[in-house]
Formats: structure tokens, sequence, C-alpha cells
């Protein structure tokens, strides 16, 4: 009977195997230069805000040079902060050019967009340059390593960050929070139908 | 002993041929269509848009296979709203789909169809807002159809030939852009044997 546990565990695994092929992130853009670290621990961290707290400030440098705060945004607008774990991986790297040909939904909800990962500035800069113009700041959590995404209570034990979205209104509080399975896009509706809440 | 032999030869079986049949599975889904060879055997969600319908002419279907569409040949674009290669090919494409309606000799013959790899109906919506795109683009959520297509990365294009008892070839399988549109459809009527008169 052990035996036979054994091998469908076997057969199980191999199937898993399959299933799991990573199909995400394929855009000819970055030809070969996607870098795939396989299935990854859907989260590993511990958020320390939740909805209804007044979102943590930070200063962070911008890929187009100069310091963006998210305070600079108090009581004028909306901001969504989209952390991505990192730079040349296959789910990352087909996030934010989607965002990009979404600005409208951002603009009518009176929003805008922080793109943060923990890489450093030169290395965002060869990455987000294959994506075409972004209209949003991308910004470097780089140094110290990944301080604004501890604030968060969203850096990984192995020093990225979650694929995490915070959305928080004018007045500074957030407002969604969604933790996403690192492996996983998250769905572009369900952001957009964020927004028009904020302005409900 | 004689028993335990026995289990050990069955599992042994059982293990070998699970492997080959899985192996079977994952070699399917690892490789895109070859050039003269068949589609692989996919059911496809009728599009709700009439215009679209009348277009592949499937009014009154629920669900389709490529090769059921009335045309000689269908151009199938594996596309990512995410994709910003797609982004920048998405004009070219409205210029062949310009080209093929304007040239009397190709309208209604060669139609055009997209398929949004792991996009959801909205964020296909997305794109078609965006570009202005004027030919059914079909989402495929769960990636399933990207899967039968052998998981390529994006933009991928596949032409079929469909011949007058229904069979079907695929006379064009290739990664990246389609170049120039004009001189992609003459390509596209050369391997299809249309331009010269060939079989209808």
């Amino acid at each position: 009977m052990k035996k036979v546990f054994f091998f469908l565990g076997v057969i199980g695994l191999m199937t898993f195997q399959v299933s799991t092929s990573n199909v995400l992130g394929r855009s000819e853009a970055y030809k070969e230069n996607i870098y795939n670290p396989g299935q990854l621990k859907p989260t590993d961290s511990h958020l320390k805000v939740k909805v209804g707290d007044s979102a943590p400030d930070f200063t962070l440098p911008a890929v187009s040079g100069g310091q963006v705060s998210l305070s600079q945004y108090r009581g004028n607008k909306h901001v969504v902060l989209s952390f991505v774990p990192a730079a040349w991986t296959p789910v990352c790297s087909d996030q934010w050019p989607g965002y990009n040909i979404a600005k409208d939904f951002f603009e009518k909800n009176n929003a805008t967009l922080l793109g943060i990962t923990v890489d450093n500035i030169p290395t965002l800069y060869a990455w987000t340059r294959q994506m075409g113009k972004l209209w949003f700041p991308v910004l470097s959590d780089f140094w110290p390593h990944g301080a604004v995404a501890k604030k968060y209570g969203i850096l990984r034990s192995d020093g990225v960050t979650e694929r995490a979205i915070f959305v928080i209104d004018r007045d500074g509080i957030i407002r969604y929070i969604d933790v996403h399975d690192i492996n996983k896009r998250p769905r572009l509706e369900n952001l957009v139908e964020e927004l028009k809440k904020l302005n409900r | 002993m004689r028993k335990l032999s026995r289990h050990i030869y069955f599992s042994f079986t059982l293990i070998t041929l699970s492997f080959f049949l899985l192996s079977a599975s994952a070699i399917a889904a690892s490789a895109p269509p070859v050039e003269g060879a068949r589609l692989p055997d996919v059911h496809l969600k009728v599009p709700d848009n009439p215009d679209d319908q009348r277009y592949l002419g499937l009014t009154g279907k629920v669900s389709f296979q490529i090769p059921q569409v009335r045309a000689r040949v269908v151009i199938i674009e594996i596309f990512s709203m995410y994709c910003p290669y797609c982004q920048r090919e998405a004009p070219k494409i409205n210029e062949l789909y310009q080209d093929i309606e304007n040239n009397e000799a190709l309208r209604g013959k060669i139609k055009l169809i997209g398929i949004g790899a792991g996009n959801s109906a909205f964020e296909v919506a997305v794109f078609r807002d965006k570009y202005k795109v004027p030919f059914p683009l079909l989402p495929d959520e769960d990636f399933s159809l990207h899967k039968c297509f052998g998981e390529t990365r994006t933009p991928y294009f596949i032409a079929i030939r469909i011949h007058d008892d229904g069979s079907h070839k695929v006379i064009y399988s290739k990664l990246g852009g389609i170049g120039e549109a004009k001189q992609f459809l003459k390509q596209m009527s050369k391997l299809s044997g249309l331009e010269a008169g060939g079989s209808k």
C-alpha cells in the first residue's frame, strides 16, 4: 500500500512540474534577457499596515531623476503604489507595460501611479527602457535596502518585495491592499474597480 | 518474493508509462504549430460582439475552431495587453487589416484574430480601445489557448490556409513582429496561393 502512495506521489509531482511551467512574462521586447526564477512561495512577509491606516510617508529617487515623496500628492491626487519584486523577471516585466496603456483609468479617477522595486537606478533604467516611455515615475527602494517595503511589511526574506498594490487616497489613508501571489499578475479590472470606489 | 517482484515490475511499468504520457503532453504544450502541420484542436468562444461574429462568419454559434472561420486564410496573433512589443506592433497590424479590406481580391478571404494570452476580457478590451483594433480579439484569461499554441513569447503570428473541404494547414508560424505590413501581406498571398489564383 505504501508503494502505491509513493508511486502516486511521484506521478503527482511530475504532473505538477508540467502544469507549473512558466507561461508569463513572455514579451519578445526583452528578447532572451528575462531571468526565470521558477515557481516561488506565493507570499513571504507580514504586512505592517492595514486598510484605514495612514500610509507611511517616504522619499525615493526616481529613474527619471530627482526624488519623489508620497506626501507631495497629499490633498491633490490618489496614489497607487505598485511594488514589483525584481527587474528582468517574467511577471514583473509584463505588469507595468499594461499600466502604461491604462493611463486613462488613473486620470479619470484623479489618481497617479508610482512603480517601486528594490533594484538600483541603473538596473531600473535599462529594464524600463524596454517597456517604452512610461507615463508614471519608477522609484528605487534600493538603499537602505528595501526600507520602504519594510515599512509597509512587504519585504520578503530573500530581499525582494512582494508583488503588492496599495491604493492611498488623497488624504493619505490606505484604502486597498493587494499582496498578490508573486507568481501571478493582478487583474487590471480589480485595480480599476478600486480606483472608481475612491470617487464614489 | 515473486509477489514483490511482480509489484516492482508493475510499478516500474506504471512510472515509465506515465512519464512518457506526461512528457508527450509537455512536448505538445511547449512547441508552437509547425508550418505544414495542422493547428491543435482548440475550441474558442465566439466573441459577443455581432460585428466580430459577422466578420468571422460565426453568427449563431457559441464556440468554434479556427478553421471554421469563413476565410481562405486566417492570421492569428498571439499577443498580450501587457506586452510592450505587441503594443508597438498594434498600429502595424491595424494597417495590415486595412490593406486586406481595401484589396478587392483579398477582402473576405484573409481574416485576422488576436488571442490575448493571459488577458481577461477587460484587459483585451483595454488593448482594443487603446489601439482601435478593428478585428476580433479574444481573451485567454487562464492561458489555456496559449498553452495549446506552445506557450510562445509574444507577439507570435500563425497563419493557416483553409481548403474547400474544410481541411487546413499552417502556412506561417513565427515569433516577433510582421515587419512592413504590405510586404507581409504579399508574403501571405504568396504562401496561401491566393495571389496566383491558386486552389480556392
